[in-house]
């Protein structure tokens, strides 16, 4: 364990001085006189950022409950769909997923012009409901492996404790199975969710502005490669960090077993 | 437990790492990794073809240059060049006052005017007035995104932003961007294909910008890299003077694509 | 009937030969494996060295790996290989020139490489740090009582005890390097999702070719998942559950 004492060793300050004459270099050498003409546009990507990790790891958590449960007590024809739906997200590129979804159904689109006169049409003409479907399924199919080992890993006395005080199966579900397996998942979801992190620049390649999509433009409007980029990798930094410490504290709060 | 055979992996890393040959007189020309016809596209072998790509192999041939075609993302290719992985350019890239500031050009190998084409249902024309609440699309890094948000940005909905030309055009297809801004050459191939025929038509050409739209395109180069320079100018003049400019450029359009 | 054969006339498209454009799939496969390969390995390696630096080596070395695997592990890997794929380039040739050297020509597949091979170096040395750390103590401290030298027990005895830790996690990583080589076609790189890109870009049949890319991915996925079950089977012999007989 680190003390107070260890940690600031004579090693760590001689991190520490590498550590900040990079950064200082960095700030000095670098031009970052383009930061204020675009802290508008980069804001408002990272919120869209933000944003769509919240929607896409609450719809595909609430997706994968379902998932897990299927695959780990479920009628046999559910099991199997639900292990293909998780084979198949997790066997290929999310990349190609985003693509597929995009500019296949796209192409579907131009042959068939009566999708335009559909209620739906205002959606389907914009990026962000095939990036959230496609983040969102990525999350779920993820999930809901974690989930089926989950169910399967609450020790069947407890169920069986359950029983014998005369719960209904539903109940035994809502009140024991279902919380405790959430339970056993939640140490697992915050690195899942640092990971769906990762993923959202992607949604960048399907015209949706969020946090790299803006730098992006940065980048083309400046020709600048490393500085956008290097601000970007610590932006994504900063938000992992605090994902990492809301995790923390949730996990402290939540009783263990 | 001879399993991990460490030494073997390591042979082959070394391998793998040692094998970046020192770079001889070869020039790297860049060329965006996209289907852009009839300018550059891949065959079904995965050959390079089309008018630059045979612009290319003339200019090398009579620069004595020995040219490999190197494929990189658009969006990159001006970075690319910067850290020395391509040489350069040659994707149809406008010179612009904006782009001199960090990379050298060759002279003009060719110019073409920027149209504007739409969907056939949508009624739009070239003048920011005709786009007020429609939504448009192009492609990222290029004079024609320059100059949308210059001259377009304050009356449209919104202007989408795409890697590849092909990806605007499928977007354009699929109805979900109202029009788009492009090469006139570029277009003219793709309203002729099958999908274009269906879909779109050319709206127009836009009202000329210098500053944005710049004299022409020309082969990127690094800066300092004069000779370079001096060899693509000399070759290209060469070519002009001799016809053979002419003859590559019969091959797939019905006029000089050089312009004034 | 006009849909099923037009549905017959695009699955040509796939054929191998010109006028089907299932070669350039194949060949964009290649390339993946090929970077997943090279890259996987160069990550193992640096797994290895990490993971002992992280455990045996000096205050120094240990906070430094600390940095490296926090680092990487927290940026998304898009960016990463852009970073790497200009960067990595542009410093090794500063290198160069610094010891007076030619510049060298760092080709598309040589970057990937690297590129994989560095991100998935940080996951590999926390997945073999852990192994290493499973490995019963007693074990290593046995040999160093027979008297062997510190690298005599890392090769004999540590490495090939932590292997039945490690292999679910590194199995992990090798499926997470055939798909991360995909990004490389946002840099241009073209590999087996680009290729896919160019076909559906050029015959306008997108649903066609990436579904055909999909199964491509799924079929490498599948035959990784087999060979992986053997090899875990196969490295927990010997292991008293019962299993492995």
């Amino acid at each position: 364990m680190i003390t107070p004492k260890s940690f600031w060793s004579p090693h760590r300050l001689l991190l520490a001085a590498i550590g900040s004459a990079i950064i200082i270099s960095c700030a000095v050498f670098m031009r970052w006189d383009w930061i204020p003409d675009y802290y508008e546009i980069i804001l408002a990507g990272i919120w869209r950022t933000i944003w769509l990790l919240v929607a896409s790891v609450v719809l595909g958590f609430a997706l994968a409950l379902p998932i897990g449960l299927a695959q780990a007590a479920g009628p046999k024809p559910l099991a199997i769909l639900a292990r293909q739906f998780c084979n198949i997200i997790r066997g290929t590129p999310l990349l190609l997923q985003l693509w597929l979804l995009y500019y296949g159904l796209g192409s579907v689109f131009s042959t068939i012009p009566e999708i335009r006169g559909s209620a739906m049409w205002p959606y389907l003409r914009q990026a962000w409901p095939y990036a959230l479907l496609c983040l969102t399924l990525s999350f779920a199919a993820y999930e809901g492996e974690v989930m089926r080992g989950a169910f399967l890993g609450v020790p069947k006395g407890e169920l069986e404790a359950g029983r014998a005080f005369g719960f209904s199966e539903m109940q035994l579900f809502r009140k024991i199975w279902l919380p405790r397996a959430i339970q056993r998942a939640l140490p697992t979801l915050g690195g899942e969710v640092v990971l769906q992190l990762k993923a959202t620049p992607l949604v960048a390649t399907i015209t949706m502005i969020d946090a790299y999509g803006a730098f992006s433009k940065v980048r083309q409007d400046i020709f600048l490669t490393y500085e956008p980029l290097l601000l970007l990798a610590l932006i994504y930094m900063m938000i992992a960090g605090l994902l990492v410490v809301l995790f923390r504290y949730l996990e402290n709060r939540t009783p263990s077993s | 437990m001879k399993i991990l055979n460490k030494h073997a992996i390591v042979g082959a890393l070394m391998a793998i790492v040692a094998a970046p040959s020192v770079l001889a007189d070869v020039v790297k020309v860049g060329v965006a990794a996209e289907p852009y016809p009839p300018f550059a596209s891949t065959d079904v072998s995965g050959k390079w073809e089309g008018w630059e790509i045979d612009m290319i192999g003339a200019i090398c041939e009579t620069a004595k240059l020995d040219c490999k075609i190197t494929p990189i993302a658009w969006d990159g290719i001006i970075p690319a060049l910067n850290s020395k992985k391509i040489d350069m350019v040659m994707a149809s890239l406008s010179i612009t006052p904006d782009r001199l500031k960090v990379i050298d050009f060759s002279d003009k190998y060719y110019n073409t005017p920027a149209v504007i084409i739409g969907d056939k249902n949508v009624d739009i024309g070239v003048t920011a007035e005709s786009m007020k609440g429609k939504v448009l699309g192009v492609q990222t890094g290029t004079i024609h995104r320059k100059y949308m948000l210059k001259h377009f940005a304050d009356s449209v909905d919104s202007i989408k932003e795409y890697q590849t030309q092909d990806e605007a055009n499928q977007d354009l297809a699929a109805g979900r961007i109202d029009a788009l801004q492009a090469d006139s050459l570029a277009m003219m191939d793709f309203v002729n294909s099958d999908q274009g025929k269906m879909c779109c038509e050319i709206k127009g050409e836009v009202a000329p910008d210098l500053d944005i739209l710049g004299p022409g395109v020309g082969a990127g180069i690094r800066k300092g890299d004069d000779a370079l320079k001096m060899a693509v100018n000399a070759a290209i003049k060469t070519l002009r003077d001799n016809g053979k400019y002419m003859e590559i450029s019969k091959k797939y359009f019905s006029f000089d694509p050089y312009g004034k | 009937m006009d849909t099923i054969s037009s549905f017959i006339d695009s699955l040509q498209l796939l054929s191998l030969t010109p006028p089907g454009w299932g070669g350039n799939l194949l060949r964009g496969l290649l390339h993946s494996l090929q970077i997943a390969l090279g890259g996987y390995s160069l990550g193992l390696l640096i797994g290895i060295l990490g993971a002992c630096g992280k455990l045996y080596a000096g205050a120094f070395v240990k906070d430094s790996l600390a940095c490296y695997t926090t680092l990487v592990r927290a940026v998304p890997e898009l960016i990463l290989i852009l970073l790497f794929y200009y960067a990595g380039t542009d410093l090794l040739n500063q290198l160069m020139l610094l010891i007076g050297r030619d510049p060298v020509d760092v080709d598309g597949l040589i970057a990937g490489i690297f590129v994989i091979g560095l991100v998935q170096g940080a996951y590999a040395t926390e997945v073999i740090r852990g192994a290493i750390l499973a490995v019963p103590k007693g074990q290593i401290e046995a040999a160093r009582a027979y008297g062997f030298s510190f690298w005599q027990t890392l090769r004999r005895v540590t490495l090939p005890a932590m292997l039945p830790y490690a292999i679910p996690g590194l199995a992990n990583l090798w499926l997470i390097a055939t798909k991360d080589t995909a990004l490389l076609a946002v840099v241009g790189f073209s590999e087996l999702t680009l290729e896919t890109k160019q076909a559906a870009g050029s015959t306008k049949h997108y649903m066609l070719f990436y579904c055909a890319a999909g199964a491509l991915y799924l079929i490498v996925t599948i035959i990784s998942n087999q060979l992986i079950q053997r090899i875990e089977r196969w490295s927990r012999r010997g292991f008293a559950d019962g299993r492995s007989i």
